[in-house]
């Protein structure tokens, strides 16, 4: 294999073929969330502007079921903050390998990290083969993902005002689903599944608390039970049990 | 909605500091282990706590019964997700199954 081959061009796409499959799952995705805020009583310059300026998917839902329950600003912010707070986590992971980039390089970057391209972008840093140029595959990465979550919110956006009473069809459920899909995957440890639970069970407990507050308990509920599941059980079974964080340095 | 700029606004804010903020204190700052392992259950947390309430209640209401269509059709569809890791076709089957089992089993 050659080693000489990278260049900006190259790696900017590699980095948009990589993630088309992430791309495509978010589709619907998109377009979902604009049909859906529009619904909910948020206007289409503020839908698109959620996308445009906050894009982080699964907290745009959470804000538009909010403002469909009538829940305050501050709340819908403080929420988000919970919700997109695991971004900490993919930057600490990818920052050793950033280390060379101005911040010229890394504010849009930053800006754009997602689930789906840190899952790309995670492996492509990896790679030792020499190239000087990864900071443009994870650009490539990062602008797909940014223009495709645009147009599909534009579209639903549309369709949304066009299409009345799009709620019948039960798109809230469509994003229920969305996040199934995204969560299920990953209860492959006794750790995480404890999470599941009991997050799930407490939502149903504190239900009854306004603003959806009960949604931030149960969340907390949920984060204490998978901590101290993980101690214990690191601290019983040292050596079979899990699991430095992904890509942390000691 | 009033305040919606505002809103976005501080969405825009909370949801950067987590992105960029890591990345721009690089090497100079090291995140404490624990607040690292802490933040690997917040999206399942989160999201689950979103989940279970949207299907098993109708109307505020725990509803296990058949007659729950969100329930069934998501018990489906976190079936699939299980198996298949495809979140296209979770969405697919899902939405498939909850409008399939209102307009068959409970008749429209």
């Amino acid at each position: 294999m050659m080693s000489t081959e990278f260049s900006r061009r190259s790696e900017f796409l590699n980095g948009i073929r990589d993630t088309m499959p992430l791309v495509i799952g978010a589709i619907p995705f998109g377009f979902i969330f604009g049909a859906l805020a529009v619904n909910n009583g948020i206007s289409a310059p503020g839908t698109l502007g959620l996308s445009l300026f906050v894009f982080a998917g699964s907290s745009q839902f959470i804000a538009a079921g909010l403002v469909a329950q009538g829940t305050g600003v501050l709340l819908i912010i403080f929420t988000t903050f919970i919700v997109n707070v695991r971004h900490a986590l993919y930057s600490a992971t990818l920052a050793p390998h950033m280390k060379h980039l101005s911040q010229r390089w890394l504010f849009p970057l930053g800006f754009w990290l997602t689930d789906e391209t840190f899952a790309v972008v995670v492996g492509r840093y990896a790679r030792a083969d020499g190239s000087r140029y990864k900071h443009w595959y994870h650009l490539g990465s990062s602008v797909i993902m940014y223009v495709n979550w645009s147009l599909c919110t534009l579209v639903g956006v549309v369709a949304g005002q066009t299409i009345p009473d799009l709620s019948a069809w039960g798109l809230n459920f469509a994003m229920d689903v969305t996040f199934l899909g995204m969560i299920m995957p990953q209860l492959r440890t006794r750790p995480m599944l404890l999470t599941a639970v009991v997050a799930g069970m407490s939502a149903l407990l504190f239900y009854g608390l306004p603003n959806k507050l009960g949604l931030i308990v149960a969340a907390l509920c949920g984060i204490s039970a998978g901590f101290a599941a993980e101690t214990w059980l690191a601290t019983t079974k040292p050596t079979t049990t899990t699991a430095p964080p992904e890509g942390q340095k000691e | 909605m009033p305040n919606e700029w505002l809103m976005i606004a501080g969405m825009t804010l909370v949801t950067i500091l987590p992105r960029y903020g890591v990345l721009a204190l690089l090497g100079r700052v090291e995140m404490p282990r624990p607040l690292f392992q802490a933040l690997r259950f917040v999206p399942v947390a989160v999201l689950s706590a979103i989940i279970v309430p949207d299907i098993a209640l109708v109307n505020g209401v725990l509803d296990l019964s058949p007659q729950n269509s969100f329930l069934i059709a998501g018990l489906v569809a976190g079936a699939v997700a299980w198996w298949r890791k495809n979140l296209l076709l979770t969405i697919v089957v899902g939405m498939g199954t909850l409008w399939l089992w209102r307009a068959l089993i409970l008749g429209g």
